[in-house]
């Protein structure tokens, strides 16, 4: 990669239990398992490596299980990695690590510099409070103070989104699930991130509903020139996203490369059974 | 009959032991020590009911002696049934003389009022609260309430303030407004200003006297100290405002510059005009006789 990455993870490893050299040379694709049987832990993670630039969207694939939600739970600082670092690029240009922060430096961090979409709107939207009132999170959060400059931003980034401005002011929870996740999709954007991950965006969304939302990312992807990390296990959404992916499989990157290459021509086992679930 | 004749020595100075004395005055010193921040105390039984004005009562017992002069009002009336058991309570246990006037008193219990007198330095304002927590409205999990106030995290509170003014046009909240203790920008802890309306809230901003907030039900007590900032949450274009009736005034002294409380309409059957007298009674009083 160039120098121009916005997140750099580099030796990511998370394990749950006691760590050896036996136990993560007992663990990984070629045993089968994540777990190492005689002190019973559990190797979520190792060995991950991540550049993802300004404008990439990095996608991550593997089934459930398969450490994915390891490593993004690590790059949000959810999750304090056993070793390795996670270095983000700030839109000063500053540099920090996620892994060594406190939870306010982090929350922080993830107000202004960073956002999630969660496959549930649950779990990023509160939905007893209006679409607007939930991009007024993220723009209050990051100090602004100004009921109309709010207001005048929020519809902005809702327009973008395409949620019709009518339903503005209607509360979330009498939206659809698409326009769910177009209000998440506003939230995450409003203080112009560095870097957004996208978890199963369109996990939970007819397949209908899921064309219009993927479409609607891929434009906002190219035009706001963010690094993003897409995780999904669904091949289909990876290829359609992202540039560039990686496999992982039992805690550990089995292969990465250009996504349409790794498409055509899947090299590891798993990476091929997942490309012929996708063809299906 | 009355108590004292049947048992002589029944004086209810025993409503609070000396350690608890102690210890609510210990709550007390932190509170004014870190402006806005509630402090956690060992709320006593009362006897009053929890909601009644317990906390308030606290903290008048554990500061009052023989030297004070303590007025008790409720809802800006001295002579209310709670306000006159509250009252009576409090000088019999401590020995302190009972007033009206706010600038006899020494300590002044409330609830829902700022007396209209300007009260002067020295002075204590002891306020009945029944809910202290300012975020209850937006988190209800306690630990999280505690990362939100440790990390002056109030964003949602914004958010509450940005959905009130969407859905209803206007800024509804009356009591409890949401009030930076030490400023905007120097402040730490946001308070919840209740039990008072709106009306009072700007004078507490720079006040001459202490306010002493106690919370029995929630065990909470927290101070705002005199000549301290107490900005309430307001966006920078929307100003704050208090509550007004245009065309209102008091039917027994014509004031409309004071807070003013409708009379609840009479069964009798006539013309639906709303009557309007001042909250604060004893304000009233004192402005009624002085005119001719």
């Amino acid at each position: 990669m160039t120098a121009e990455w916005v997140l750099s993870v580099r030796g990511l490893g998370k394990v749950f239990g006691p760590v050896s050299d036996e136990v993560i040379a007992g663990t990984g694709p070629e045993h089968g398992s994540a777990k190492y049987g005689p002190t019973g832990s559990v190797v979520a993670a190792w060995g991950v490596n991540l550049d993802v630039a300004a404008g990439e969207a990095l996608g991550v694939i593997g089934e459930s299980g398969s450490g994915k939600s390891t490593v993004m739970r690590c790059v949000v600082g959810d999750l304090e990695p056993t070793v390795g670092s996670v270095v983000l690029r700030r839109s000063d240009g500053s540099t920090v690590d996620i892994a060594a922060l406190d939870p306010a430096a982090r929350r922080a961090l993830r107000i202004h510099d960073m956002a999630i979409v969660h496959q549930n709107p649950v779990d990023g939207l509160d939905l007893r409070i209006t679409a607007g009132g939930n991009v007024a999170d993220r723009l209050t959060a990051a100090g602004w103070r100004s009921f109309g400059e709010i207001r005048t931003r929020a519809a902005e980034l809702l327009d973008r989104t395409e949620v019709p401005l009518v339903r503005m002011d209607d509360l979330v929870r009498d939206f659809s699930g698409g326009m769910r996740q177009r209000v998440q999709l506003a939230k995450a954007l409003a203080n112009n991130p560095s870097l957004v991950l996208l978890d199963e965006p369109t996990t939970g969304l007819d397949a209908s509903v899921a064309a219009g939302v993927l479409d609607l990312i891929r434009s906002l992807l190219d035009d706001l020139g963010i690094a993003a990390i897409v995780v999904s296990h669904d091949f289909s959404v990876i290829e359609m996203l992202t540039t560039r992916c990686v496999v992982m499989h039992h805690g550990r990157v089995v292969e990465s490369g250009l996504t349409d290459q790794l498409f055509e021509d899947p090299h590891h086992p798993y990476s091929q059974r997942l490309v012929s679930a996708a063809r299906a | 009959m009355s108590v004292s004749a049947i048992l002589p020595d029944a004086r209810p100075a025993n409503v609070m032991d000396d350690g608890a004395t102690r210890e609510i005055r210990r709550a007390v010193l932190t509170a004014i020590a870190v402006p806005g921040y509630q402090v956690p105390f060992g709320s006593r039984e009362m006897p009053v009911a929890r909601g009644w004005g317990s906390g308030g009562l606290q903290i008048t017992l554990a500061m009052a002696g023989p030297d004070d002069v303590v007025k008790v009002i409720d809802q800006g009336d001295d002579e209310g049934v709670n306000a006159v058991n509250l009252r009576r309570l409090i000088v019999a246990a401590t020995g302190a003389d009972e007033t009206t006037v706010p600038a006899e008193a020494t300590i002044i219990q409330t609830r829902h009022r700022i007396p209209e007198d300007p009260m002067h330095n020295g002075q204590v304002l002891v306020l009945q609260v029944p809910e202290p927590e300012p975020l209850r409205g937006v988190e209800r999990d306690t630990r999280e309430l505690e990362r939100m106030h440790a990390e002056a995290d109030y964003a949602r509170l914004w958010v509450s303030l940005y959905e009130d003014r969407v859905r209803n046009g206007v800024i509804t909240q009356t009591t409890g407004y949401p009030c930076m203790v030490g400023g905007r920008d120097g402040g730490r802890y946001v308070i919840s200003t209740t039990p008072i309306p709106r009306w009072d809230v700007p004078r507490l901003h720079r006040s001459a006297f202490l306010s002493l907030f106690g919370a029995g039900r929630a065990k909470r007590i927290y101070a705002v100290p005199p000549d301290t900032d107490v900005e309430p949450l307001t966006f920078t274009d929307v100003p704050f405002e208090v509550e007004t009736t245009p065309g209102a005034a008091c039917e027994r002294c014509g004031s409309s510059e004071s807070y003013l409380v409708s009379i609840p309409a009479s069964d009798a059957a006539g013309p639906a005009v709303e009557r309007w007298v001042c909250s604060d009674t004893d304000w009233c009083r004192r402005r009624s006789e002085s005119q001719p």
